[in-house]
């Protein structure tokens, strides 16, 4: 263990404060939560994709002794309650009423003494249903003729949700026209689901003589949550209190409202009680936010000499039965306009069309940084499919077209301004801890053998921070971050946050932000967050927007406190303000060191008899509300090597080489460890992960043996490199990071794979890249999803 | 129906449902939060504690099945005040961050430990590679049992 001497003051390595919880089983998560008197919840759930609901039968569960209340649609619709609105502007169906929409859509709620009672009284519920036909398939979902899903709203006679696009049409048409070489390919990113450990859940508490509600919910985003719960439910917003405590993983699939959540709430109300519900891990793959799900034409054009012209993408999104994505709502496509990625265009043009189909509702989820990753493969793949047109390196193909270090701020032509960058640098790293020419050589000679070796390039550039209030909101909500600091007579200090934790890390990482600010000890920082009663107003933790918007308002509040104990301090001294200097943890007399004040003597000062200046309070404390004037753009190079078997398809990675920018690294460990997660997912989603359904809409990835995830043995040990651009408008210089890998590992995987299939003129795979699906590849077989 | 065992060193008896998982039966019945459910089909291995030494899937263990028998979970790992070196490994290498699979994997580490006091890391990945982290990528937690391993006691307590 290291000892408080060899502990560095602000920026730099330190144990996480969580840790010592978590390693004794004293973490305390949702279902953690137990209170007097408390029963349990449980959703019954349609086992069809798309019918109508004839009858509700609850009498035989009502019987049922250990049943106190079953609540369906329709006692809903009674109050109004059932329906609730969504992120992205929509409608959802808390409980089914006249009709089903997808496998799994929540139908009734029963609540009982424990749950296996819960669970028992499900199975008395009769519900006849009439079943309709389900759509499946995006593209049929357009057809005339095809079944409206959402016949609940006024005059929708299609399953079109919305047509977006960004870019320059007719600049993007004039430079393919002139284009030496245009090629274009077809590619799905398949539907996915987070699968964090923990499942999703809540404990609704409300109490009736004060009318207030306490929600324990498995939230990324409490306050946002305790907005929406006091639109939907009609209850004062100041009495509702959302409580996120331990959270088991996040990964965005705990940004949306979900109708158990909201059961829960009616529940309470209804029952008096508290009422606990954790779905399982069926329905938390069946049921809860999705993520991808895009169905892509890309086209990219050329000059002969390999420099990229223009990039020209159109997309089929399946958005599911309701539009829930959770998203900044002027970007029904999230960010996927990022999808010019690191090069230096003359024209981009991309088109997004959003369906309804009878499948689970989201879109936005899984570390995607608002489809981020989505347009990540996009162009990353697209670069190799040109490489292989033009018979290019695919790392020299990247090295000539990266945007330059002296274009920054650069003004991509969908109207990103990228902060910083200096991308060409970060590649040849990752290209020289890789070996990449001796890689080359080594493929070479496996080729000779008849061995299938591949090594795959990605370079990606992240849009993470959301974001200016202008430009970004969710829900009316803007994505601004608060923050408090209050540094207490002795000088320990505790920050309240907006940001919520899901193994960020952020008890440890915001106490070292206020400690490299004040030059205090981080361990003299508590850090409150999870708990909109103790904290601030902010939009929450996804789209890699903890460090860029909380961690700058945590920044600007303690350089605010900074600047009164320099006020404080010159009292203290009877000395001009202007007259002080800041070192480490002091304000001291310009010119002579002895006769500073440290920031604990300030504190005590300041709560104490001294004088202060004219108009200043007493204490030392101060408040942000941080709203951010552009996003950051953290960038990364990857190079992976893959083996082949090519007897099986079976596809194993040898090595993954990372080299991510996200500028200063406040905690390197907790940074490092970020991109270790990513990695793997990335891992998983081009190996494995696929939320799929058959013809009938019925969800074939129910469970982890159906959809599987990557563990220990998937997985190589991480090779990780670094560079730091900061970000020039970020206090600290600090950029996102915690979804740079899952946007930048999958393409590299992808690429590092048709690469090894190249002796079989394999152009592209669509992932997973499935044993069969690799060696039905090696058979001329169909390269496509299935 | 009675079932009655030994969990960290202490006989319980209770009365039980015969159906009750193990998970549930540690969880509700003794408060014992610090083993985690995580899915139904025993693939996620976040329920793992130790029933007699060895590592089970406590949501596929029905808890008249662990009767009679002597179980062990994470809150039984720090004794005397004393952390087990694996739960210092895994916070010396960053071995957890949302720390929802930790307490398993802390459980399997020991029995891995025990049984085989230097494993390699191929050994390591093979002793956890029935559970699913979804934080880590793995890495840091074979680098925390590989510290345990190099910061063992002299004499290794028996579970």
């Amino acid at each position: 263990m290291a000892t408080v001497e060899e502990r560095p003051v602000g920026f730099g390595r330190m144990h996480r404060k969580e840790d010592p919880r978590f390693i004794r089983g004293q973490g305390n998560y949702v279902d953690d939560v137990r209170l007097p008197g408390m029963l349990h919840g449980a959703v019954l759930r349609s086992p069809l994709a798309h019918a109508r609901i004839v009858s509700i039968d609850t009498a035989a569960a009502l019987q049922h002794p250990k049943v106190h209340a079953v609540i369906t649609g329709k006692d809903l619709e009674e109050q109004g309650l059932a329906w609730m609105p969504t992120l992205s502007a929509d409608t959802q169906a808390v409980l089914a009423t006249e009709k089903v929409r997808f496998q799994g859509q929540e139908v009734a709620f029963v609540v009982a003494d424990d749950r296996y009672a819960a669970r028992d009284a499900l199975e008395l519920i009769e519900v006849e249903y009439d079943p309709l036909p389900p759509v499946v398939d995006p593209t049929e979902a357009l057809d005339p003729d095809a079944p409206v899903i959402r016949d609940d709203k006024e005059g929708k006679a299609d399953n079109h949700i919305f047509d977006w696009e960004s870019g320059d049409r007719g600049a993007t048409d004039a430079v393919f026209a002139r284009a030496d070489v245009v090629v274009e390919q077809d590619m799905l990113y398949p539907r996915s689901h987070p699968a964090p450990m923990e499942t999703c859940g809540a404990v609704a508490d409300f109490d009736k003589v004060n009318g207030k509600l306490t929600l324990w919910c498995t939230t990324q985003a409490p306050h946002a949550h305790r907005t929406l719960y006091a639109l939907v439910a009609g209850l004062p917003e100041q009495k509702i209190r959302v409580v996120s405590p331990d959270i088991g993983g996040g990964f965005g699939n705990k940004v949306p409202i979900y109708p158990g959540y909201v059961c829960a709430v009616v529940a309470s109300i209804v029952t008096g009680k508290p009422i606990k519900w954790m779905e399982d891990r069926s329905e938390n793959l069946t049921s809860t936010g999705f993520a991808r799900d895009y169905h892509m034409h890309g086209e990219i054009a050329a000059t002969r000499e390999g420099k990229i012209l223009g990039v020209r993408v159109r997309v089929l999104a399946d958005h599911g039965a309701f539009n829930a994505t959770a998203q900044p709502s002027k970007y029904p496509a999230g960010f996927f306009h990022v999808f010019t990625g690191s090069y230096d265009l003359e024209a981009a043009h991309c088109e997004v069309k959003g369906v309804y189909t009878n499948k689970a509702p989201g879109g936005v989820a899984y570390a995607c940084s608002f489809r981020v990753t989505e347009a990540v493969y996009l162009v990353e793949r697209m670069v190799d499919v040109l490489a292989d047109e033009l018979g290019a390196d695919p790392a020299e193909l990247r090295l000539n077209n990266l945007i330059k270090s002296d274009q920054f701020p650069y003004e991509a032509k969908t109207g990103w301004v990228y902060d910083s960058g200096e991308y060409e640098r970060a590649l040849r790293i990752a290209l020289d801890m890789a070996g990449y020419e001796e890689l080359r050589r080594e493929q070479a000679e496996k080729r000779e053998r008849g061995e299938l070796m591949g090594v795959g390039i990605a370079f990606f550039t992240e849009a993470v921070g959301a974001g200016p209030r202008r430009q970004m909101d969710i829900a009316g909500l803007g994505m601004a971050d608060g923050s408090e600091l209050q540094v207490h007579p002795t000088g320990k200090a505790v920050l309240r946050v907006s940001c919520q934790n899901q193994g960020q890390g952020h008890e440890t990482t915001f106490a070292q932000i206020v400690a490299h600010e004040l030059g205090i000890p981080p361990e003299d920082v508590e850090v409150v967050h999870g708990d909109t009663d103790r904290t601030p107003f902010g939009l929450g933790t996804y789209g890699s927007r903890s460090t860029p918007v909380s961690g700058a308002s945590a920044a600007v509040s303690a350089g605010k406190v900074r600047e009164k104990a320099r006020q404080v301090a010159a009292a203290m001294l009877e000395s001009s303000p202007e007259d002080l200097e800041w070192e480490t943890g002091r304000w001291f007399v310009k010119g002579d060191p002895q006769s500073g004040k440290t920031i604990q003597e300030i504190a005590l000062a300041a709560h104490g008899p001294l004088e202060l200046p004219d108009g200043m309070e007493g204490g030392l404390e101060a408040e942000t509300f941080y709203n951010p004037p552009n996003l950051t753009f953290p960038f990364g190079a990857y190079v992976c090597v893959v083996d082949v078997d090519p007897g099986t398809g079976k596809v194993a990675v040898r090595r993954f080489v990372a080299v991510d920018d996200c500028g200063p690294r406040i905690n390197p460990t907790i940074v490092e460890g970020q991109i270790h997660g990513g990695l793997a997912e990335g891992v998983g989603m081009a190996l494995m992960q696929q939320i799929a359904f058959d013809e009938e809409g019925n969800c074939l990835s129910g469970s982890f043996m159906d959809y599987l995830i990557p563990t220990s043995l998937e997985v190589p040990d991480w090779e990780l490199g670094e560079t730091v651009t900061p970000s020039p408008h970020h206090p600290l210089g600090a950029k996102g990071v915690g979804e740079s890998a899952t946007v930048g590992s999958p393409p590299t995987v992808m690429n590092a794979i048709v690469d090894a299939l190249e002796p079989y003129g394999v152009r592209h795979l669509d992932m997973p890249a499935t044993p069969a699906r690799v060696w039905a590849a090696t058979q001329g077989g169909p390269e496509r999803g299935t | 129906m009675q079932v009655s065992m030994t969990v960290n060193g202490e006989e319980v008896v209770r009365e039980v449902e015969p159906r009750l998982l193990l998970v549930h039966f540690l969880r509700d019945e003794l408060g014992l939060t610090g083993t985690h459910w995580g899915c139904d089909t025993s693939n996620c291995g976040t329920c793992v504690v130790l029933m007699d030494g060895e590592p089970v899937k406590s949501c596929t263990v029905l808890a008249a099945m662990a009767g009679g028998h002597v179980v062990r979970t994470i809150e039984d790992m720090e004794r005397h005040g004393e952390l087990d070196p694996v739960q210092q490994g895994f916070m010396e290498e960053h071995g957890l961050q949302c720390g929802f699979c930790t307490s398993g994997m802390i459980l399997t580490a020991r029995a891995l430990l025990d049984r085989n006091p230097d494993p390699s890391d191929e050994e390591i990945r093979e002793a956890i590679s029935g559970q699913i982290c979804r934080c880590t990528g793995y890495m840091n937690i074979v680098k925390a049992v590989r510290w345990a391993a190099e910061h063992q006691p002299a004499a290794v307590e028996e579970g």
